[in-house]
Formats: C-alpha cells, sequence, structure tokens
C-alpha cells in the first residue's frame, strides 16, 4: 500500500459516549483505526466491543440526539465526517461508502421488486434514465453471479433465498460505486456455503474495482479468509492490530489469543472448546486500567494502567509479502505480551 | 386475479359480504332506475301502507313509498360512510407518517393534539361538532371525517416508528436516500396494509355514525331521505307500522355488518399472519 495515499477512513482516538440514565454508556475509547484505498480491512471482536459503533459513526448513522463525541476525530475520504452539515453527508452515504448490514432477510423492503429497489438507489445519486438504471442493475446482478437476473429484479424480496438476498445487497451496495464498502456482519445469517460464496464476490469485487472494505465480525475464520489486515477491538479500544496473517499466526495480546483459541478448528473432538471466562466490563463504569484486566491469566500490578497502543518490535521479521509495506505495523496494548508464537493455526485458507 | 379469487374462496364470509355490497350498491347507485316511485312523492291516499307487491317495503306517514326512499337514503349513508373513511385515512395516514419520522417537538405537538381529540367521547364531540356547524348532512359527514382522523393518526404513526427501525429502512439511510424518499417509498407502502383495514372497517362505522345523527336530527333533514333520520320519525309509529322503522334499520344492519365482513376479509388478505385458524 501507499502510505502517502490519504486513507479512505481515518479513526483518530475516537471516543464516543451514549448518555443514559445517571451517566453514559462509553462504546468507543480512543479507537484509531485506518483503511487504505483498496485495501480489505477487518475488525473483530465479541458483542459489545464496538466494532458497529465504528462502522455506524463512519457514515454518521447513529441518532442524531443519541450519543456524544468525547474526543477523536473522523475522516472520510479526507473530510471530516462529525463536522460536515447532513446534507453533505447524505451524499457521501453510498458514494464514498456504502453498507452491508448482518439480516439479509430484512434488509429489502418487502413491498418494492428488487429492480425498483436497485434503480432507487441507482437513481439516487447520479440522473439516469429508469431503462439505463435498469440495464446497470442486470449487469450488477449478473456480476454477483445470480443466474437469472432479469427475473430477480422482478421478484419480491420474499422470493428470493438469504444468500441471494445478500448478493443483492452486495450489488446494491457496489452500484453507486463507493470508495469504501463497510460490511457489517454480512454473512452471519447465512450458512456456511453461501457465505463462503458471497465472500468470494465481495473480495473478488473489491479487488476488481479498487473498493477498499471494513469487514466487521467476530469470526476469526472470515478474517483469515478475507483481510489483508485486522484490527482487535475490545471494550470500545483497539488492542492488537496488525496483518492478518501475522496477528493469526503469533497472536500478541491475551485476548486475541483467547479469540483464536475459542475456535472449532484446532480442538479435538470431544474436548470442550476454550472459552474467555468471564463478561466485558460495564461501559458505563469504563476501568481506568486495562480494560481486558478481570479476564486475563496475566493480569498483574502493572494492568492497573492503561497500555497505551504501541508499535511491537518484531524479533522475527517476516519477509514482507507483495502489496505489505512498512505502513503495515503492528501495534500491540498489552503489559504483558505473549511469547510464543501459537503452536498451530486455525484458520489458514486465504 | 387467480390469487384473489383462491382468497376468496377461503373466506366464505368476505365472499357474502362482497356480494352484498355489489346488490346494495347497485340497487342504491343506480336508485334513479331501480327505485319504482319517486322518493319524495306524496300520496296521503296511501299513508302508511303495509307492504304489498305495489310498495314492497310499505308506505310512510304522507305516502311515500318506503322502499324509493331506503334507495335514495343509502346514497347519503354510504356516501357518507366512503367519504369519512376515504378522507380519514388519507389525512390521517400523512400526518401520522411525517409525524413519526419527523418525531421531536412536531412530533409532540401533533400528538398530543390528537390526544386531546382522542379523550373526549367521540359521539359528543360529533354532536358537539355537528351541532355547531349547522345540521346538515355535509356536516355531520365532515363533523365525523374530524374526530376519525386521530385514530388515523396515531395508527400510522405506530407504524412508522416500527418501520423507521426497519433494516431496509436504515439501509436506504446509508445509501444516501433523503426524509421524502424514505418516507414516500418505505413508510407509506408499509404502514398502508393496516391503515386500509382500518378505512375498510371504517366504513360501515361510519354509516353508523351518520345514521345516529340522522336519527337525532343533526344530519340529514326533511325532506331528504336519509336511513338515521327514517329510522327516527319511523319509531312514532313503530307500534302500528313497523316496516316504517325496519326496513331501513335493517338497511343499515345489512350494509355495516357486509362493510365489516369485508373489513375482516381484507385484513386476512393484507396481513395473513392475524388471521385465526
Amino acid at each position: 500500500m501507499n502510505a502517502d495515499a490519504t486513507p479512505i477512513l481515518d479513526v483518530r482516538g475516537l471516543s464516543l459516549e451514549f448518555p443514559v440514565f445517571g451517566g453514559a454508556v462509553r462504546a468507543l475509547n480512543g479507537v484509531s483505526l485506518r483503511v487504505m484505498p483498496g485495501e480489505i480491512v477487518g475488525i473483530v471482536g465479541e458483542s459489545g466491543s464496538g466494532k458497529s459503533v465504528t462502522a455506524m459513526a463512519a457514515l454518521r448513522l447513529l441518532p442524531p440526539d443519541g450519543y456524544r463525541v468525547a474526543e477523536g476525530s473522523l475522516h472520510l475520504g479526507g473530510d471530516d465526517v462529525l463536522a460536515a452539515p447532513e446534507s453533505i453527508v447524505r451524499q457521501w452515504r453510498g458514494r464514498r461508502a456504502a453498507m452491508i448490514f448482518q439480516e439479509p432477510m430484512t434488509a429489502l423492503n418487502p413491498t418494492q421488486r428488487i429492480g425498483e429497489q436497485m434503480c432507487g438507489v441507482l437513481r439516487a445519486h447520479r440522473r439516469v434514465r429508469s431503462r439505463d438504471a435498469l440495464a446497470q442493475a442486470e449487469s450488477l446482478l449478473r456480476d454477483m453471479m445470480i443466474p437469472d437476473p432479469a427475473q430477480v429484479l422482478r421478484a419480491y424480496p420474499f422470493e428470493l433465498s438469504g444468500g441471494m438476498r445478500q448478493r443483492v445487497m452486495v450489488a446494491m451496495a457496489f452500484s453507486c460505486d463507493p470508495d469504501l464498502l463497510i460490511a457489517d456482519e454480512p454473512t452471519t445469517a447465512l450458512d456456511v456455503t453461501v457465505q463462503r460464496q458471497v465472500l468470494q464476490l465481495l473480495r473478488h469485487h473489491a479487488r476488481e474495482r479498487g473498493t477498499a472494505i471494513l469487514f466487521i465480525t467476530h469470526d476469526m475464520a472470515v478474517v483469515s479468509q478475507l483481510c489483508d489486515r485486522v484490527y482487535v477491538m475490545y471494550a470500545g479500544t483497539v488492542v492488537e492490530q496488525g496483518p492478518t496473517r501475522r496477528v493469526l499466526r503469533d497472536p500478541r495480546h491475551p485476548y486475541t489469543r483467547g479469540l483464536l483459541d475459542g475456535l472449532p478448528e484446532g480442538a479435538s473432538p470431544g474436548t470442550a472448546l476454550a472459552a474467555i471466562p468471564g463478561q466485558v466490563p460495564d461501559m458505563r463504569h469504563p476501568p481506568s486500567g486495562c480494560p481486558f484486566f478481570d479476564r486475563c491469566a496475566f493480569a498483574d500490578e502493572a494492568c492497573r494502567q492503561r497500555p497505551a497502543l504501541l508499535p511491537l518490535d518484531t524479533d522475527t521479521p517476516e519477509p514482507a509479502a507483495a502489496g505489505e509495506g512498512a505502513a503495515e505495523e503492528r501495534l500491540l496494548a498489552c503489559w504483558h505480551p505473549l511469547a510464543q508464537p501459537a503452536a498451530d493455526m486455525p484458520g489458514e485458507r486465504t | 386475479m387467480s390469487y384473489f379469487w383462491y382468497q376468496l374462496r377461503r373466506s366464505p364470509l368476505m365472499l357474502l359480504g362482497l356480494l352484498i355490497l355489489l346488490a346494495v350498491g347497485l340497487a342504491v347507485g343506480l336508485a334513479g332506475w331501480v327505485a319504482p316511485y319517486d322518493p319524495e312523492q306524496i300520496n296521503l291516499v296511501q299513508r302508511l301502507a303495509a307492504p304489498s307487491a305495489q310498495h314492497w317495503f310499505g308506505t310512510d306517514e304522507v305516502g311515500r313509498d318506503i322502499f324509493s326512499r331506503v334507495l335514495y337514503g343509502g346514497q347519503q349513508s354510504i356516501g357518507v360512510g366512503l367519504f369519512v373513511a376515504g378522507c380519514a385515512s388519507v389525512v390521517g395516514a400523512i400526518v401520522g407518517c411525517f409525524s413519526g419520522i419527523l418525531g421531536g417537538r412536531i412530533d409532540g405537538l401533533i400528538m398530543r393534539t390528537m390526544d386531546v381529540v382522542l379523550s373526549v367521547p367521540s359521539l359528543v364531540l360529533i354532536m358537539a361538532l355537528a351541532a355547531a356547524l349547522g345540521p346538515s348532512l355535509f356536516n355531520a359527514m365532515l363533523a365525523i371525517t374530524l374526530v376519525r382522523i386521530p385514530f388515523y393518526v396515531r395508527l400510522a404513526r405506530g407504524q412508522t416508528l416500527s418501520i423507521r427501525e426497519m433494516a431496509y429502512v436504515q439501509a436506504a439511510w446509508t445509501f444516501g436516500a433523503g426524509r421524502r424518499h424514505v418516507v414516500r417509498w418505505h413508510v407509506v407502502r408499509n404502514a398502508a396494509s393496516p391503515i386500509v383495514v382500518q378505512a375498510t372497517l371504517d366504513v360501515g362505522g361510519a354509516i353508523l355514525m351518520a345514521a345516529a345523527l340522522g336519527f337525532i336530527g343533526l344530519g340529514a333533514q326533511q325532506p331528504t331521505a336519509e336511513w338515521g333520520a327514517m329510522v327516527a320519525t319511523g319509531r312514532n309509529f313503530l307500534l302500528d307500522q313497523w316496516w316504517y322503522t325496519v326496513t331501513p334499520g335493517c338497511a343499515i344492519l345489512v350494509t355495516a355488518l357486509a362493510c365489516n365482513l369485508v373489513g375482516d376479509g381484507v385484513r386476512d388478505l393484507l396481513d395473513p399472519k392475524s388471521r385465526v385458524k
């Protein structure tokens, strides 16, 4: 990646709160992340770690009076999202960044034919005649490996399967040629074979058009198939980041390690899968020290101080693969990084 | 169309209601051709005659043919029913959808106004409005419409609030849709079915309302034939000339019942999940 290029999405030290009765829930606590043009970046973490909030904030889709930005900045394509007027942000939505959601079942309007909905999106951003829009929609669907696009355009959403609907959603998201595609657990509701197809489609089209993807998931296996770089989030902060292969092969944060150990691939049959004990901290009272403190086996007095996200000096440098440069640094927020590489790495199917 | 027939066969009651409405509608709509007499033709020789081949429903105290008057009266009553359901639902739906989408202070203002209207018993309010506007069928119609609007506003707003959270509306925002686009393409379309159901059910209710206003003298005025007013006058002769009251009364009953049957059928059609097996 070219380090000089403007990042598509540039989040710096973003802290965001939701005011609630008697205080505020701190959903994001100093999150920094960056997506460069054409890059596929993953965010992993369990429920409540702030993945989706980050995505929603990127397009300013959170309810306007329901949240407060405590500090930090958020730039989309070089422009400040948090300060821009609503009418401008609206133009960015769909063009600079489009989004795909988790529920393909409900993400399409049940009372409109697929064709009408796709044309609606196309015509919202460009002045095209409805016939041209329809032709364009058809070719988009064909790109999504949909066998009979003309027929799908005439169909209502209930006539399509979940995988088909998610493909339609992907086609809609690509229809305005966004620079960034934010995919919020787009394959969670699909079965495994369909999930694989959709992921391949996403990857293929993103690479072909040079679209960057911010992929939000809790599934490490999906990350390993798709992403160039990965951010591991916990309790509203990034705890570890780096190129996917290196993070997965050599997790240094106990939380990342815990997530990987929870995968069924490495476990032998009949044994219980490893689980991380405890729960995500109550973010109405965010812990002052390391957020993982309560659940970490290595926690000690030092961990009562909040660890900064710092570059990790790797003593076993890997030869940088094609397209990976110095910008692909590994960062870690932990006082006691794990030393030894994990013995066998699951989920390497890229 | 074939789907429509399939549904009809599954709900015989709706079919019955539709057939009744069709018959009543044709007879009433074509009253000018169907009615054997002029509804306001006075014939004192034939006053208060019992039903016969000549006068199917008998005659009233000035010898007017009750069958003809029921047919012409239906034009008033059914007209009121359709007008009220149509106007109240359209106005209420528009106000409700925008109230729900806009939220905030405007929403609060609209809904509190509606609460005030809803907190007064509707018949009392209708009577007060109709009396204040002056007794005439048009004013009665206006009064009923005004009182029915809040029900639709509340219904439409409730629908809007739930639709607003649907994934497809969220998705529309992410694709850069504006508020008008969302209301037009997503909210109105998906909120429509309960509103249509409510409106079909309301036709019968509005006919009853109009009849009630006619009965207490706030609706259509003499000599215009109107079902409620006819029942009211006929009441004076109930013991000896039962047909005077009973025939327009039955007309009200049958029409309102048919409207409700069709309304229930429409609900089953539009919301199959609510169908009770």
